[in-house]
């Protein structure tokens, strides 16, 4: 049943929504190194963006930019526009922690903190606002609900967020994200160190976000970008090759490269 | 032609659909000639011949379909690969009805024998019947060289076959007006006419699929019609 509504979802969802985050003209560099070249595309709002390429062709890059992730280490920097909600998020007096706030994230190995499933949570809202202990409580449970992982941890939020197996500990850090009511979550390959059966429940978890967030997603196995986006957007060599529609990119794409990568004749 | 997968047994899987398709696409082609030879000579044996080739024809549809499910279930393909795959089905049962078509021609001409042919009925089928398997051998061609020009040539000029089925429905008319004796055999022709008539509608529906399968977008629903059966009635009753 579940597969039958995933499936359908990205064609009743075609319509055009409004745009999100607008990039136009993004150019990424890791010191001398041209990583991203003028890139435009659009994320539209509660719509779900899948970033698809070889490896090395920008899309993990294009990722970092989303929440200047890339501040963080000398030497690189983006040039160009990325608007959100018609801000430039690359202007230099932005507020990151606020940006960060609206723009979570998710990594590829599950990243939880070295404390109980229910501060995995609290400790990120806590440095947003200040709550009464039981709003607090309310706010964590309905993160996990989110992330369909609270029928499996509600008897033990002060076991160690390291005691759950690899699919939990991803949704953890789904939930933890959501939890401080992000606009935008980007993953970054969420589920490829996880096994068949945690992968599906993250595609559907994805599929629940979609709607209420705008999400971007990394990743490798082409299947998942078919599967979970409305919109895949094809990068190759830092260049922005092909977006559209993933029904179009998946059934009829333009771009011969495009074709080339998604039939498995790359190279 | 599009490059190789970089997993070559997937390259394979689909080559052997390919091969598949071209040899119902020969067999099917084969039918046709042999039941329209058998129908005009009243050649029993042969008509027998193309009626017990069809259960050939209808096995390889089924290898065709199994190997499809088969490379859809184990390579997941997509884009260029899954338009092969699926226009492979279709044309493997377009080719498969081809051939009942045939094999109801055949065992018509067995059903007619030899009493109280009319053989100038005969020119007419047999005219209609060269047509299609023009439109055939076109439409196979445009498949197995991926030639869209061709496949849409094929499209259009099956309305013809249309107008030709509605002289051959006249002259028919005519014969059984000239000589009731000649009714039973004019009236297996009409069914045989009507046989090559769908054979035509075939040989489109794969023109459509070679269209899809090259473009990745259909061609409209509404193709050039000749006249219908309705207008034909309507001319019948005297209105315009």
């Amino acid at each position: 049943m579940t597969n039958e509504v995933s499936a359908q979802a990205p064609l009743q969802r075609a319509a055009p929504t409004a745009e999100k985050v607008v990039l136009r003209g993004l150019n990424f560099y890791y010191g001398k190194v041209h990583a991203l070249k003028d890139v435009d595309l659009s994320l539209y709002e509660g719509q779900v963006t899948a970033f698809i390429g070889p490896s090395g062709c920008g899309k993990s890059t294009l990722l970092r930019v989303l929440n200047r992730m890339y501040d963080l280490y000398p030497g690189q920097r983006a040039e160009g526009e990325v608007m959100l909600d018609g801000e430039n998020i690359l202007s230099p007096g932005l507020d990151l922690n606020l940006l960060r706030s609206r723009v979570g994230m998710v990594f590829q190995k599950p990243t939880p903190f070295p404390m109980t499933i229910y501060e995995n949570i609290a400790f990120g809202v806590r440095l947003y606002e200040k709550l009464p202990k039981s709003e607090l409580d309310a706010r964590v449970e309905s993160a996990l609900r989110r992330a369909a992982l609270w029928t499996e941890v509600k008897d033990k939020l002060n076991a160690s967020g390291l005691s759950l197996s690899g699919g939990q500990q991803q949704r953890l850090c789904i939930a933890r994200t959501v939890a401080i009511s992000p606009e935008v979550i980007l993953f970054d390959e969420p589920a490829s160190a996880l096994d068949p059966i945690s992968t599906a429940k993250i595609e559907e978890l994805i599929d629940e976000l979609s709607g209420d967030y705008t999400i971007a997603i990394v990743t490798h196995n082409m299947q998942q970008a078919a599967r979970v986006s409305h919109y895949t957007a094809f990068m190759y060599l830092g260049e922005m090759v092909e977006f559209a529609e993933t029904n179009a990119v998946f059934t009829s794409p333009r771009d011969k490269r495009t074709q080339d990568y998604v039939t498995g004749r790359f190279g | 032609m599009v490059d190789q997968h970089t997993v070559r047994a997937y390259d394979k899987d689909l080559d052997l659909l390919e091969r598949r398709i071209a040899e119902m696409g020969g067999l099917a082609e084969k039918m046709v000639i042999d039941a329209m030879d058998a129908l005009a000579a009243a050649d029993t044996a042969l008509a027998h011949q193309v009626v017990s080739t069809d259960p050939r024809l209808d096995m390889l549809q089924r290898e065709v379909e199994e190997q499809a499910v088969l490379t859809i279930a184990r390579r997941q393909p997509v884009a260029i690969d899954l338009r092969e795959i699926i226009g492979a089905i279709r044309v493997a049962g377009d080719l498969e009805r081809v051939g009942d078509l045939a094999k109801n021609i055949a065992k018509r001409s067995v059903k007619i024998g030899l009493e109280s042919r009319v053989p100038r009925a005969i020119v007419g089928i047999k005219h209609m019947n060269d047509f299609a398997l023009e439109l055939m051998k076109d439409v196979l061609d445009a498949y197995a060289q991926r030639d869209i020009e061709r496949a849409l040539a094929v499209w259009e000029r099956d309305a013809d076959l249309d107008a030709l089925e509605d002289s051959v429905f006249r002259d028919l008319l005519t014969h059984m007006m000239e000589d009731p004796r000649n009714i039973t055999f004019c009236a297996h022709l009409l069914f045989c006419s009507k046989n090559i008539e769908r054979i035509g509608d075939h040989a489109t529906n794969i023109a459509e699929t070679v269209f899809y399968l090259v473009t990745g977008s259909t061609l409209p629903t509404d193709r050039p019609r000749g006249r219908q059966e309705s207008d034909i009635e309507a001319d019948a009753r005297g209105e315009s």
